[in-house]
């Protein structure tokens, strides 16, 4: 019988797979996320564990299956384990961070530049994209904001946990994500489209145009609050 | 492409044009002016979708294979395109650029390290043509067909061609005669102008050395414009972005090192170009220069008060 059949069949059969959790060898459930699966093994998970949602980036984790020789970079609340999986995880990357004001600076082809000067080292080797669990072009991102296009570098970002993977692997020291997030911050105050309707309904609010009508609210029992929301205005399929 | 009446319109010229980082930030005048230029002569400058920084310059090391995957993706997102050429306004780039392909051409077996590295991003094959504008311009629009766009003859004004490096080193880069090469004096010739020329046209302008040693490029600026005065000029005209930095906003460096330095305006030949034919003076991009052409462009009568007056925001 060859190592791949008796693989198999202990998953068929006993429903387990092997993991490796910094070389040691645990017999786990098959069908549990990698999160998960460490956890049934026995783990406390006091630090790489956060929303498990694939949300917050806590969850960074570096793994290589038995059979493959290629690293693989994913999230562990998010991906399930698998037969052969050598973990493991990344709590923290200390990726240092330029501190500036955003009321005090400006934004010009070479503000993201001149905060993190080290992006003009970059030699677009991709390997940032290509540790990203999130399927981010990182490598275009910080494309972008060499040539001082922060909406650019903000768009291509936006979906970006700060998992710090990219900056681990970066031969030029890149911090990829803060330097998205500066580019993101300056979008948000110099490019974005204003939204003046926000302005007028601040002020509406702070000169007390629905403070009535809020204290009304407030002072209904929960019978009456649930009967409201019930008859409340809302599209057709929406779930009450 | 409609036909009006009976006038014949002649197809554009279509070509893929990569700008690089500079275009795009400190350089916005030269590329503005060219792809106007462009335009006005019937040359479509397409610019390529998708690009990265070209890595500046070129690796020397011939096993430093990291240095290569950068002006090598752009060359490889041409060829994804079916692009078999590309038109390149930066001297850095363009050398960048050709001499990695150059480097993919001599050695095979590099390429194929490169390719394995590239995995599942796919290949590059080599192949594609790195043509600076100015090559462009002589070779394939020519200068006796641009003499006819010529609106404003640049005449009485004494102008220096600077060439700097990158279009004619290595020997396997140059567009010109390495050492008298021509075609700016002839484009200037061209336009109307007077040309002047200077011993010091192919002398290094310092390159990438004004970044951390201002004070060895400020000494060669001192040098470069200083002969060019010496010889009569008084403008001097090229076509790269960091020579168009270091001989123009370095002068100001030149000065405080060199009490008798008297510095010179210093332009892009697509901004003369501009101006020879006649196009809007509004997006010359002239406020952008450290030592202001635009007294001497008036005096000569080639800007009129009021346009000159106008800023260009980028």
């Amino acid at each position: 019988m060859t190592e791949e059949t008796i693989r198999e069949a202990k998953q068929e059969v006993l429903g387990t797979i092997t993991i490796y959790i910094m070389g040691k060898g645990y017999e786990v459930p098959s069908g549990l996320t990698i999160m998960s699966a460490i956890e049934y093994a026995g783990y406390k998970f006091v630090r790489s564990c956060g929303c498990r949602a694939g949300f917050c980036g806590a969850c960074a984790t570096v793994y290589r299956k038995e059979t493959e020789h290629k690293l693989t970079f994913t999230l562990a609340c998010q991906t399930l384990a698998e037969e052969g999986m050598y973990l493991v995880q990344l709590p923290f990357v200390p990726a240092a961070k330029s501190i500036y004001d955003l009321d005090k600076i400006e934004l010009v082809g070479n503000t993201i530049l001149e905060h993190y000067p080290e992006i003009a080292r970059c030699v677009s080797c991709n390997t940032c994209t290509k540790s990203c669990p999130q399927d981010i072009e990182v490598m275009k991102y910080i494309q972008a904001a060499l040539r001082g296009d922060a909406a650019r570098c903000a768009q291509l970002s936006f979906d970006c946990i700060q998992c710090g993977l990219c900056a681990m692997r970066c031969p030029a020291d890149i911090k990829h994500y803060h330097v998205a997030q500066m580019a993101r911050r300056l979008y948000a105050k110099f490019l974005a489209p204003k939204t003046p309707q926000l302005d007028v309904r601040n002020k509406e609010l702070e000169d007390g145009k629905f403070d009535k009508e809020l204290d009304r609210y407030e002072k209904l029992d929960k019978k009456e609050l649930v009967a409201l929301y019930k008859a409340r205005d809302h599209e057709e399929g929406d779930s009450s | 492409m409609g036909q009006s009446g009976k006038s014949e319109q002649k197809p554009k010229a279509a070509i893929t044009y990569y700008p690089g980082c500079t275009m795009k930030t400190s350089a916005t005048n030269y590329e503005r002016t060219a792809l106007a230029v462009a335009k006005n002569l019937g040359i479509e400058l397409n610019e390529l979708d998708d690009w990265n920084c070209c890595g500046v310059v070129a690796t020397l090391a011939k096993d430093d294979l990291m240095h290569q995957l950068a002006p090598i993706r752009n060359l490889r997102r041409l060829q994804e395109k079916g692009e078999d050429k590309v038109l390149v306004l930066c001297d850095m780039c363009y050398n960048t650029l050709r001499q990695s392909e150059q480097f993919i051409q001599d050695n095979p077996d590099k390429l194929a390290t490169i390719n394995a590295f590239f995995d599942q991003e796919g290949p590059y094959k080599g192949g594609v043509k790195v043509i600076h504008f100015l090559q462009y311009l002589r070779d394939e629009y020519t200068f006796e067909k641009l003499k006819k766009k010529v609106e404003v003859k640049l005449k009485g004004l004494k102008v220096v061609p600077y060439y700097g490096c990158m279009l004619l080193r290595p020997k396997g880069c140059a567009i010109d005669d390495q050492e008298e090469p021509r075609v700016l004096k002839d484009l200037m010739e061209t336009l109307g102008a007077e040309v002047v020329d200077s011993p010091y046209k192919i002398e290094c302008c310092g390159s990438y050395n004004t970044v951390e040693q201002k004070e060895l490029v400020a000494k060669r600026t001192y040098r470069i414009v200083k002969a060019a005065r010496d010889q009569g000029g008084e403008l001097i005209v090229l076509s790269c972005p960091l020579c168009r930095f270091n001989l123009d906003e370095r002068s100001r460096l030149a000065q405080e090192m060199y009490p008798d330095f008297v510095p010179l305006p210093v332009m892009y030949y697509t901004q003369l170009m501009a101006l020879a034919m006649n196009l809007d003076p509004d997006m010359l991009g002239l406020e952008k220069h450290y030592v202001d052409p635009r007294p001497l462009l008036k005096k000569k009568g080639f800007l009129h008060t009021d346009a000159a007056e106008t800023e260009m925001s980028d």
